[in-house]
Protein backbone atom coordinates (compact mmCIF):
# COMPACT_ATOMS: atom_id res chain seq x y z
CA UNK A 1 0.00 0.00 0.00
CA UNK A 2 1.40 3.36 -1.00
CA UNK A 3 2.47 5.39 2.31
CA UNK A 4 0.24 8.57 1.27
CA UNK A 5 -2.59 5.77 2.36
CA UNK A 6 -4.44 7.76 5.05
CA UNK A 7 -6.88 6.33 7.14
CA UNK A 8 -10.06 9.42 7.42
CA UNK A 9 -12.65 7.18 9.30
CA UNK A 10 -13.32 3.52 9.93
CA UNK A 11 -16.69 1.71 10.84
CA UNK A 12 -17.30 -1.92 11.76
CA UNK A 13 -21.63 -2.65 11.92
CA UNK A 14 -22.64 -3.56 15.33
CA UNK A 15 -25.43 -5.81 16.41
CA UNK A 16 -29.00 -5.58 14.51
CA UNK A 17 -27.03 -3.79 11.60
CA UNK A 18 -27.51 -0.89 10.36
CA UNK A 19 -29.43 0.73 7.23
CA UNK A 20 -26.81 3.13 5.79
CA UNK A 21 -23.03 3.78 6.52
CA UNK A 22 -22.56 7.48 6.25
CA UNK A 23 -19.37 9.42 5.67
CA UNK A 24 -19.92 12.97 6.46
CA UNK A 25 -17.70 15.90 6.66
CA UNK A 26 -14.82 14.44 5.02
CA UNK A 27 -11.60 16.80 4.75
CA UNK A 28 -10.80 18.30 1.33
CA UNK A 29 -7.34 17.85 1.76
CA UNK A 30 -6.52 15.09 -0.11
CA UNK A 31 -5.97 14.18 -3.69
CA UNK A 32 -8.15 10.97 -3.83
CA UNK A 33 -10.07 8.55 -1.64
CA UNK A 34 -10.55 5.15 -1.47
CA UNK A 35 -13.41 2.97 0.47
CA UNK A 36 -12.33 -0.68 1.30
CA UNK A 37 -15.43 -2.39 2.50
CA UNK A 38 -16.44 -5.72 3.39
CA UNK A 39 -20.03 -6.03 3.51
CA UNK A 40 -22.74 -8.16 3.66
CA UNK A 41 -27.08 -7.59 4.11
CA UNK A 42 -29.85 -9.68 4.88
CA UNK A 43 -31.18 -9.38 1.26
CA UNK A 44 -32.15 -13.30 1.03
CA UNK A 45 -30.06 -13.80 -2.46
CA UNK A 46 -26.03 -14.57 -3.11
CA UNK A 47 -25.76 -10.75 -4.22
CA UNK A 48 -27.08 -7.35 -3.08
CA UNK A 49 -26.91 -4.14 -4.86
CA UNK A 50 -24.64 -1.31 -2.55
CA UNK A 51 -25.81 2.23 -3.48
CA UNK A 52 -22.79 4.93 -3.11
CA UNK A 53 -24.08 7.74 -3.30
CA UNK A 54 -22.15 10.92 -3.63
CA UNK A 55 -23.09 13.87 -1.87
CA UNK A 56 -26.31 12.16 -0.92
CA UNK A 57 -27.38 12.50 -4.72
CA UNK A 58 -29.59 9.98 -6.39
CA UNK A 59 -29.06 11.68 -9.85
CA UNK A 60 -26.38 12.41 -13.17
CA UNK A 61 -25.02 8.74 -12.18
CA UNK A 62 -23.92 6.22 -15.13
CA UNK A 63 -21.83 3.16 -15.03
CA UNK A 64 -20.94 0.16 -16.96
CA UNK A 65 -20.21 -2.83 -15.52
CA UNK A 66 -18.77 -6.37 -16.63
CA UNK A 67 -19.32 -9.47 -13.99
CA UNK A 68 -17.92 -12.82 -14.05
CA UNK A 69 -19.73 -15.55 -12.25
CA UNK A 70 -20.41 -19.54 -13.19
CA UNK A 71 -18.52 -19.67 -15.89
CA UNK A 72 -20.17 -16.96 -17.16
CA UNK A 73 -19.59 -13.05 -18.58
CA UNK A 74 -21.88 -10.67 -18.32
CA UNK A 75 -22.44 -6.74 -18.65
CA UNK A 76 -24.60 -4.03 -17.24
CA UNK A 77 -25.32 -0.63 -17.74
CA UNK A 78 -26.62 0.46 -14.62
CA UNK A 79 -26.20 -2.02 -12.27
CA UNK A 80 -30.02 -2.02 -10.77
CA UNK A 81 -31.51 0.38 -13.17
CA UNK A 82 -29.14 2.82 -11.40
CA UNK A 83 -25.17 4.07 -11.96
CA UNK A 84 -24.13 3.96 -8.30
CA UNK A 85 -24.97 0.80 -7.67
CA UNK A 86 -22.24 -1.77 -7.08
CA UNK A 87 -22.46 -5.63 -6.32
CA UNK A 88 -21.88 -6.53 -2.94
CA UNK A 89 -22.72 -9.73 -0.74
CA UNK A 90 -26.44 -10.86 0.01
CA UNK A 91 -27.45 -13.01 3.10
CA UNK A 92 -28.02 -16.29 0.18
CA UNK A 93 -24.91 -17.34 0.07
CA UNK A 94 -21.97 -19.18 2.29
CA UNK A 95 -22.77 -18.05 6.00
CA UNK A 96 -20.36 -15.54 7.42
CA UNK A 97 -19.43 -14.44 4.32
CA UNK A 98 -18.51 -10.88 3.38
CA UNK A 99 -17.59 -9.22 -0.19
CA UNK A 100 -14.59 -7.54 -0.32
CA UNK A 101 -14.14 -4.68 -2.51
CA UNK A 102 -12.63 -1.07 -3.25
CA UNK A 103 -13.84 2.49 -4.83
CA UNK A 104 -11.22 4.32 -5.74
CA UNK A 105 -13.13 7.99 -6.82
CA UNK A 106 -10.24 10.35 -7.78
CA UNK A 107 -9.91 14.19 -7.71
CA UNK A 108 -12.99 14.26 -5.82
CA UNK A 109 -12.51 17.93 -4.81
CA UNK A 110 -12.22 19.16 -8.53
CA UNK A 111 -14.82 21.33 -9.93
CA UNK A 112 -15.28 18.51 -13.02
CA UNK A 113 -17.65 15.74 -13.25
CA UNK A 114 -16.86 13.28 -10.55
CA UNK A 115 -15.36 9.42 -12.26
CA UNK A 116 -15.38 6.64 -9.98
CA UNK A 117 -13.85 2.97 -10.29
CA UNK A 118 -14.86 -0.10 -8.39
CA UNK A 119 -14.10 -3.62 -8.04
CA UNK A 120 -16.16 -5.92 -6.35
CA UNK A 121 -16.14 -9.63 -5.32
CA UNK A 122 -19.16 -11.72 -3.72
CA UNK A 123 -17.72 -14.83 -2.19
CA UNK A 124 -19.46 -18.32 -2.15
CA UNK A 125 -18.18 -21.32 -1.78
CA UNK A 126 -19.99 -22.56 -5.08
CA UNK A 127 -19.83 -21.73 -8.45
CA UNK A 128 -21.40 -18.85 -8.85
CA UNK A 129 -19.63 -16.88 -6.71
CA UNK A 130 -18.91 -13.63 -8.53
CA UNK A 131 -16.27 -10.92 -9.21
CA UNK A 132 -16.83 -7.52 -10.58
CA UNK A 133 -15.04 -4.41 -11.85
CA UNK A 134 -16.63 -1.30 -12.74
CA UNK A 135 -16.63 2.57 -13.78
CA UNK A 136 -19.14 5.14 -13.09
CA UNK A 137 -19.76 8.86 -13.80
CA UNK A 138 -21.42 11.18 -11.46
CA UNK A 139 -22.39 14.45 -13.77
CA UNK A 140 -21.62 16.85 -10.41
CA UNK A 141 -18.94 19.46 -9.87
CA UNK A 142 -19.04 19.53 -6.85
CA UNK A 143 -16.58 18.79 -4.71
CA UNK A 144 -17.58 15.18 -2.53
CA UNK A 145 -17.84 16.05 0.67
CA UNK A 146 -19.85 12.94 2.09
CA UNK A 147 -20.05 9.66 0.86
CA UNK A 148 -23.51 7.31 1.73
CA UNK A 149 -23.26 3.12 1.77
CA UNK A 150 -26.48 1.56 1.62
CA UNK A 151 -28.23 -1.37 0.43
CA UNK A 152 -30.38 0.02 -2.78
CA UNK A 153 -32.70 -2.92 -2.41
CA UNK A 154 -33.26 -1.01 1.11
CA UNK A 155 -32.07 -3.93 3.58
CA UNK A 156 -29.78 -4.44 6.37
CA UNK A 157 -26.26 -4.21 6.15
CA UNK A 158 -25.33 -7.15 8.97
CA UNK A 159 -23.20 -6.97 11.84
CA UNK A 160 -19.30 -7.12 11.66
CA UNK A 161 -19.61 -5.41 8.05
CA UNK A 162 -16.56 -2.70 7.90
CA UNK A 163 -15.93 0.28 5.72
CA UNK A 164 -13.12 2.54 5.82
CA UNK A 165 -12.40 5.46 4.30
CA UNK A 166 -9.08 6.49 3.23
CA UNK A 167 -7.12 9.93 1.47
CA UNK A 168 -4.39 9.53 -0.82
CA UNK A 169 -2.37 12.49 -1.82
CA UNK A 170 -0.12 12.62 -5.10
CA UNK A 171 3.36 14.02 -2.97
CA UNK B 1 -33.52 -1.73 10.89
CA UNK B 2 -33.73 1.82 9.90
CA UNK B 3 -31.04 3.50 11.52
CA UNK B 4 -27.66 4.86 9.96
CA UNK B 5 -24.12 5.10 11.33
CA UNK B 6 -23.09 8.86 10.70
CA UNK B 7 -19.21 9.21 10.89
CA UNK B 8 -18.03 13.03 10.96
CA UNK B 9 -14.74 12.98 9.29
CA UNK B 10 -13.75 15.89 10.48
CA UNK B 11 -14.38 14.96 14.35
CA UNK B 12 -13.90 11.62 14.44
CA UNK B 13 -17.24 11.70 16.15
CA UNK B 14 -19.52 8.19 15.18
CA UNK B 15 -23.80 8.29 16.20
CA UNK B 16 -26.42 5.65 15.36
CA UNK B 17 -29.10 7.58 14.26
CA UNK B 18 -32.56 7.23 13.21
CA UNK B 19 -33.12 7.59 9.55
CA UNK B 20 -35.29 10.91 8.51
CA UNK B 21 -38.33 11.29 6.81
CA UNK B 22 -36.85 11.66 3.62
CA UNK B 23 -34.00 8.89 4.24
CA UNK B 24 -37.09 6.34 4.75
CA UNK B 25 -38.40 7.37 1.91
CA UNK B 26 -35.77 7.83 -0.35
CA UNK B 27 -35.41 3.89 1.25
CA UNK B 28 -38.63 2.94 0.03
CA UNK B 29 -38.38 4.61 -3.57
CA UNK B 30 -34.88 2.48 -3.94
CA UNK B 31 -36.60 -0.53 -2.98
CA UNK B 32 -39.71 -0.13 -5.49
CA UNK B 33 -37.11 1.02 -8.29
CA UNK B 34 -34.49 -1.91 -7.81
CA UNK B 35 -37.82 -4.29 -7.59
CA UNK B 36 -38.33 -3.10 -10.97
CA UNK B 37 -35.18 -2.74 -12.36
CA UNK B 38 -34.85 -6.87 -10.96
CA UNK B 39 -37.96 -8.42 -12.81
CA UNK B 40 -36.70 -5.68 -16.11
CA UNK B 41 -33.78 -8.07 -16.31
CA UNK B 42 -34.74 -11.34 -15.52
CA UNK B 43 -37.16 -10.98 -18.59
CA UNK B 44 -34.90 -9.97 -20.34
CA UNK B 45 -32.44 -12.35 -19.37
CA UNK B 46 -35.55 -14.95 -20.00
CA UNK B 47 -36.44 -13.44 -23.41
CA UNK B 48 -32.80 -13.76 -24.78
CA UNK B 49 -32.78 -17.48 -23.44
CA UNK B 50 -35.63 -18.69 -25.50
CA UNK B 51 -34.45 -16.93 -28.61
CA UNK B 52 -31.11 -18.96 -28.45
CA UNK B 53 -32.98 -22.01 -27.73
CA UNK B 54 -35.12 -21.35 -30.74
CA UNK B 55 -32.07 -20.46 -32.92
CA UNK B 56 -30.03 -23.85 -31.97
CA UNK B 57 -33.08 -25.80 -32.90
CA UNK B 58 -34.01 -24.35 -36.11
CA UNK B 59 -29.81 -24.91 -36.55
CA UNK B 60 -30.09 -28.26 -35.76
CA UNK B 61 -32.88 -28.41 -38.08
CA UNK B 62 -31.70 -26.59 -41.29
CA UNK B 63 -34.75 -24.17 -40.72
CA UNK B 64 -34.55 -20.80 -41.25
CA UNK B 65 -33.75 -18.49 -38.64
CA UNK B 66 -35.26 -15.30 -37.25
CA UNK B 67 -33.84 -11.52 -37.87
CA UNK B 68 -33.78 -11.99 -33.80
CA UNK B 69 -32.68 -15.17 -33.47
CA UNK B 70 -29.65 -14.37 -35.36
CA UNK B 71 -28.60 -11.64 -33.82
CA UNK B 72 -28.27 -13.57 -30.93
CA UNK B 73 -25.80 -16.38 -32.99
CA UNK B 74 -23.54 -12.84 -34.96
CA UNK B 75 -21.08 -11.40 -32.70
Amino acid sequence: MPNTYTTIASVIVGAGGTSSIDFTSIPQTYTDLVIKASIRTNRGFLSDALAVKLNNSTTGYVSRDITYDNNNVASYADLFGAGYNLNTQGNGGTSNTFSNQEIYIPNYTGSTNKSFISESTVENNAPDARVEMMSSLWSNTSAITSIILASYTSNTILQYSTATLYGIKNS
Amino acid sequence: MTTAIEVNCATGEVVERPLTVEEIAQMEADAVASAAAEAARITAEEALAALKASAKAKLIAGTPLTAEEADTLVI
